[in-house]
């Protein structure tokens, strides 16, 4: 809180003290350049890391419901097979749904690999039928055991096998994302340090004479902290504005397709690029004090 | 004021001086004099907490210079004017702002009519939006006298504030310095000037210290 009250204090700022210290235009420029680059690159990893969680939330939440049970039987017992499954099925507490796929929806899943005309009927695939959970899930391995007992040819596909697989790699894009926001931090708080050290350095001169007149070190580096963390605060507003005109010109869900579906922001969390430059401004102000505080240290 | 107990000042390994003794008393009127390089200007930076003493004890108003921090060193200079041979402007702002950034720099306010005073007091009220290079030399040592005194300070230090200056411009920022001291102001000049020194004694009393070969002494009568 005391550091919100000294940033908001900050940038209410003193001129007298913003004139005594003349601007470098080179740290001024990089500090722009640096922040605004930082912010347009954060857009996009916060914009990662948000789609990856929903994806992650959304594949779990979807294939935790359903599940898929195959039936592999000559011909003349498959119709038999199916309903003694079916009977197993519906009697089988937290399963809310299961239904025998239809010759079309078949076909439809093996159209793209045999096109959309295959003669499902006089193939011997196997029948699938589409399980529902309900909200407190089934037991699998129960299940498993009643199956084997009543349908022999029957193979229950509960989807863990590929699903773990699927929410553990997004929920890594999640972290990769986060990760990448983390860096994008460091590098600004490393690169507003390097300008700032250059501006105290170039000003060596101004900062003794207002040593010698009394000035003491916070005043002189609230001068210097004020005008990086405002260029800070500048560049990423304008990065962001970036980004975020980035983020809503990619193809849309429909066209894009694929992994790719939902990359973006969705409802309140178009507000969240929001804090990007908030978040750099803070970080520009604890680097450039930092290295304000020690560099007059190590001068005087 | 300030004090100086048994003080040494060693630079490279070289020693400058060495067992100095020296007490501003308040109000006080001080020459420094003594050949170039005898470290008149490193004196004066002990006084005002520039340097740090080698040995000895080096007391502002009360308290040891070593144990100072660099806040507490700030504070003491904001009670001591310091009017430095090269002047040590800074060259964006106008010389009004040169004057004020004492009370900029301490947070205070500049009341216009005591700037307006202060600038008619050294002459410079036409060139006051003016920038430090373009300015004379004389002109340049009367703005330093005005950023010394304008926080009203207890002790003004000036290092050869005449050196650049002809006779009469040197006899009227003199004169300035002796107004101020006859103010309560306590004055230390350092200079190599023996016609300011002479010049001054027939206005203020003064005390006239020699530093030479390294040791502190009070000058001879003919000064």
């Amino acid at each position: 809180m005391e550091l919100i009250n000294r940033l908001f204090g900050l940038l209410a700022g003193d001129p007298q003290a913003d004139r005594a210290v003349p601007p470098t235009g080179f740290t001024a420029r990089l500090t722009l350049l640096s922040a605004g680059a930082m912010a347009f690159l954060a857009v996009f990893a916060l914009a990662l890391s948000l789609a990856t969680g929903r994806l992650a939330d959304r594949w779990s939440a979807e294939l935790a419901k359903t599940s898929t049970l195959r039936i592999s039987a000559p011909q003349d017992q498959m119709d038999a097979q199916t309903r003694a499954a079916l009977t197993v099925l519906q009697s089988t507490p937290g399963i809310a749904q299961a239904r025998p796929l239809s010759d079309d929806e078949q076909r439809a899943l093996l159209a793209p690999w045999f096109g959309s005309d295959l003669p499902v009927e006089t193939l011997p695939i196997p029948q699938l039928i589409e399980i529902v959970a309900d909200d407190t899930g089934y037991d699998a391995t129960g299940l498993r055991a009643r199956l084997q007992a009543e349908v022999p040819g029957a193979v229950l596909d509960d989807h863990t096998r590929w699903r773990e697989p699927l929410v553990e790699a997004a929920s890594r894009l999640r972290l990769l994302g986060f990760v990448s926001m983390v860096l994008i931090a460091g590098a600004t708080a490393a690169m507003i340090t390097l300008a700032a050290n250059a501006a105290l350095s170039a000003n060596a001169q101004v900062i003794r004479v207002m040593r010698l007149v009394g000035a003491r070190d916070i005043y002189i580096a609230r001068a210097f902290v004020r005008r990086f963390t405002l260029r800070a605060l500048l560049g990423a507003a304008v990065g962001t504005l970036l980004g975020t005109l980035a983020i809503l010109l990619l193809p849309s869900t429909d066209a894009a397709g694929g992994f790719l579906t939902g990359l973006g922001f969705q409802g309140w969390h178009w507000l969240w690029p929001l804090a990007i430059p908030v978040l750099a401004a803070l970080v520009a102000f604890v680097a450039t004090r930092q290295a304000a505080l020690r560099t007059l240290k190590e001068q005087s | 004021m300030i004090e100086l107990d048994n003080v040494a000042y060693s630079y490279g390994g070289a020693e400058l001086f060495s067992a100095l003794n020296l007490q501003l008393a308040p109000g006080s009127f001080h020459f420094l004099t003594g050949p170039s390089g005898a470290g008149k200007t490193t004196l004066l930076k002990l006084c005002y907490g520039e340097l740090v003493a080698t040995s000895g004890q080096v007391r502002l108003f009360g308290q040891d210079a070593r144990a100072l921090n660099r806040d507490g060193v700030a504070q003491s200079r904001r009670r001591i004017g310091v009017v430095h041979q090269d002047c040590q402007f800074l060259d964006h702002l106008t010389l009004a702002e040169n004057i004020a950034l004492p009370l900029t720099v301490a947070g205070k306010g500049t009341a216009g009519s005591d700037m307006m005073d202060l600038l008619g007091w050294v002459g410079l009220k036409r060139q006051m939006d003016q920038f430090p290079p373009q300015l004379s030399g004389g002109e340049r040592q009367r703005a330093a006298l005005a950023r010394a005194v304008i926080m009203s300070p207890e002790v003004i230090l000036a290092d050869e504030p005449t050196g650049n200056v002809d006779w009469e411009m040197s006899q009227r920022l003199l004169s300035l310095l002796v107004e101020l001291n006859k103010m309560g102001k306590t004055v230390l000049i350092a200079t190599h000037d023996i016609s300011l020194i002479r010049a001054a004694k027939s206005q203020v009393s003064t005390r006239v210290l020699r530093l030479q070969d390294r040791r502190l002494q009070l000058a001879g009568a003919d000064l």
